[in-house]
């Protein structure tokens, strides 16, 4: 029998307060005022005055590292994280070691997943073998897996050449997917190391053009729109492609756009000290396309935010910036650093903030109906799938105590607005007092 | 001054000191006796990642000549290419107590890296990191540049207590890759002089247009126009013109629009000097008419060069007492 929760007092979507209640997987009631007569034995009741309630986040790409790199992350460590940083479900990248390019290695990531019991973890599909960009991968074979894949992506690298993108748009429509794509043209970007433009010519790091995303963004839409099918563009960071994408959906194309927390706030001003942390692909642009990316996701352009959580070692961040590996993690900072540049700033109420990291990117995964639906309304008879925020609390990242296993964190040593104080994965607490509940796993 | 890591550091005033105190080291250069005892017993490291002998004996002199106890450390490739990191070599060079640790570095910000991880306590000279700055060659070139332009007398210590007011100098070639163009854009000008970049537009980095300088793809129309007092010839690098990722189109059309050639040469203003921080590409930007010409002050560019790096070295282990 599963505990059932009273969260007193709490504001749904940040409206009026009201009192929630959790029981046996579902929201139960929401009422002004729920009297704790009549409840079940050991009702634990949370006093949430002043918190936010939203629908449990739902990340669409996530770097997870396991199967193969597993002294940066696991599936256990990076899903604690995630669900420290209030998600309940992510979307595991297809760039692990072996690649995620077989219903073997997705249902092995999923069921991994599943174990860890923090958050529900959905495996991305590769494109094409081996990420090799030549040959698909068997899209069908992994839609159909006990993972049900319906992400497809070869992120960390472009879907270069335009027939393979082209098959794998149409391909994927059999089942509904969809493929995401890291937009960056190659050739453009051979030895590329950050943002190209003022600071690059000053620092004499070799220039990553916003061309190279926005030339790749192009082709797309114009395939997705050709071929009939649905496209996501991942991570996308440059004024120019909010303008792309904005032209596209004003076409009737079926795009929809994702932007990093990072690309919201960062510059490549930060490149000056040559610190790698700040090394991402693609690169921390301009203040300029900073704006440009709050300006689209406030209007709906971009679609959803999602965090590119990328841990790496710390001798592959702890050098040259050139030798030094591109990512950042995201997932313990995403929801303050989406707090202090979109709420904070009144550009978005935290319903849109529900709509731009859980339902939109539950959607665009599909995985927001069925058994497991996340991405879901704050309603009774909904999954109890919840985030309780308190934004009002300021506080400092340290990356030595956050919950992913690495410590490339760009905010360290910031303060940041907002802290997750509670999660529900299907009305079991995942976070309670903002702390993991570490008998998720065993309790699974 | 702790590190020198970027020309852009430097006020007028640092860098006139730098000035001044080379020209003091280049006085005692010419007695018969050149060493001085003054860093006796601290020991200077110098670190390459990358080949430059030039670099490292011009160094490796300076230090000699002050009585600095000298490491060569050459580590070619060791980082990148995955061997010993950066941070283990510079915990390294911490526990053998090194003063100062010259660097040479084909990543852009290395010597940076090394100043600021906290790995390391030693003075930092950058010595060439990547594409960025090469501050001890735009000195001498701005201490050649005082000598034989500013002040009238010609001697060691022309031009003392100056600066690079009223000058003009054009700077031609390679400025994308070339750590040597962004030392001197941000050097000469804080020194006053008017710096214009001369390049074909491929080998312009995008950015430019926030440098402190003119750009302009006609070397003619600048010397027609500009009558630059020194042209400062870079060295281009024959792998960068081929392909079809190829900066220009073949070495001759390079050569017959930004090549310093006999005819070009005879443009120039009388009291005009050629420079170029060398290796020459003989016959690719610069004929040897003008390699060897009287206004050519190549070779004693490398001589400032030491007297420079003297200067540095003492300024940044023993100015700070």
């Amino acid at each position: 029998m599963s505990t059932t929760y009273l969260l007193r007092g709490v504001r749904p979507l940040g409206g009026d307060p009201a009192d929630l209640l959790l029981q046996d997987g579902a929201i139960r009631r929401i009422e002004d005022t729920i009297d704790t007569d009549g409840l079940p034995e050991g009702t634990v009741v949370i006093e949430a005055d002043g918190l936010v309630a939203l629908p449990g986040l739902v990340d669409l790409h996530t770097h997870l590292r396991e199967p193969g790199r597993e002294d940066t992350e696991t599936i256990a460590s990076g899903t604690r994280a995630a669900a420290a940083g209030g998600f309940t479900a992510v979307h595991a990248m297809a760039n692990t070691t072996p690649v995620a390019d077989t219903a073997g290695v997705v249902e092995q990531v999923w069921r991994l997943g599943r174990d860890a019991g923090w958050v529900d973890v959905h495996p991305v599909g590769a494109v094409s073998v081996g990420l090799a960009g030549e040959q698909l991968a068997e899209l069908g074979a992994m839609a159909h897996s006990a993972a049900r894949v319906r992400v497809f992506s070869d992120d960390g690298k472009c879907v270069w050449d335009p027939v393979l993108m082209r098959r794998a748009l149409e391909y994927v429509k059999a089942f509904d997917g969809v493929v995401a794509q890291h937009a960056q043209e190659p050739r453009l970007t051979e030895g590329a190391q950050m943002n190209e433009g003022v600071v690059s010519a000053e620092v004499g790091l070799q220039g990553w053009p916003a061309v190279a995303e926005e030339a790749i963004i192009a082709r797309d839409v114009l395939l997705a729109e050709h071929v009939g099918s649905r496209l996501h563009v991942c991570h996308l960071s440059t004024a120019g492609s909010v303008e792309l994408v904005r032209w596209a959906k004003g076409r009737g194309i079926d795009v929809t756009a994702e932007v990093t927390p990072h690309h919201l706030i960062l510059t490549d001003e930060l490149a000056r000290g040559y610190d790698p942390r700040f090394k991402v692909n693609p690169p921390l642009r301009t203040q300029a396309d900073v704006d440009a990316v709050r300006e689209g996701l406030a209007d709906g352009t971009i679609d959803i935010v999602a965090t590119d959580h990328a841990p790496h070692a710390r001798e592959d961040k702890d050098c040259e910036w050139a030798a030094a590996a591109f990512g950042m993690t995201g997932l313990e900072t995403a929801l303050s650093v989406v707090q202090q540049t979109m709420v904070d700033t009144g550009r978005m109420t935290w319903a849109d903030v529900a709509r731009v990291m859980s339902t939109n990117p539950a959607r665009i995964g599909r995985i927001d109906t069925g058994e497991h639906a996340q991405g879901r309304p704050l309603e009774v008879g909904e999954p109890a799938n919840l985030v309780l925020v308190d934004p009002a609390a300021v506080r400092t990242v340290d990356g030595a105590q956050q919950q992913t296993a690495s410590v490339n964190t760009p905010f360290a040593g910031h303060e940041l607005p907002g802290r997750v104080v509670a999660t529900f994965l299907r009305g079991r607490a995942t976070v309670l007092d903002g702390a993991p509940v570490e008998t998720v796993g065993a309790a699974r | 001054m702790k590190h020198l890591l970027s020309t852009a550091d430097l006020s007028r005033a640092d860098a006139v000191h730098v000035l001044d105190t080379a020209a003091e080291m280049a006085a005692t250069q010419s007695r018969e006796i050149k060493k001085l005892p003054t860093l006796r017993g601290r020991t200077v490291v110098n670190l390459f990642f990358e080949d430059s002998t030039r670099t490292r004996i011009s160094f490796e002199t300076a230090a000699k000549r002050l009585s600095a106890d000298v490491i060569n450390f050459s580590a070619k490739g060791s980082s990148v290419s995955k061997g010993e990191s950066l941070k283990d070599t510079a915990l390294t060079l911490q526990a053998m107590g090194a003063d100062a640790v010259v660097c040479r570095h084909q990543a852009s910000g290395a010597p940076h890296l090394l100043a600021h991880a906290g790995w390391l306590d030693a003075a930092v000279v950058n010595a060439g990191d990547g594409t960025h700055q090469h501050p001890t060659q735009a000195l001498l070139d701005a201490f050649t540049l005082r000598r034989h332009l500013v002040g009238g007398a010609q001697g060691p210590t022309a031009g003392s207590g100056s600066d690079l007011a009223g000058l003009h100098v054009a700077v031609v070639g390679d400025v994308l890759h070339s750590r040597v163009a962004r030392s001197n854009v941000s050097l000469l000008t804080t020194l006053g002089a008017r710096v214009t970049l001369v390049a074909p537009p491929t080998l312009v980095p995008v950015g430019v247009e926030a440098w402190p300088c003119d750009v302009s793809y006609d070397f003619d129309g600048t010397l027609a126009d500009g009558k630059p007092d020194a042209v400062m010839m870079l060295r281009v690098q024959r792998e960068r013109m081929s392909g079809g990722g190829g900066f220009f189109p073949s070495p001759l059309e390079y050569s017959r629009a930004y090549g310093l050639d006999a005819r070009r040469l005879a443009t120039l203003p009388d009291h005009a000097i050629v420079m170029h921080p060398g290796p020459m590409n003989r016959g690719l930007e610069i004929s040897a008419d003008a390699a060897d010409s009287p206004r050519a002050v190549i070779v004693e560019q490398v001589a400032n060069g030491v007297a420079v790096r003297m200067a540095v070295l003492y300024l940044l282990l023993e100015g700070n007492r």
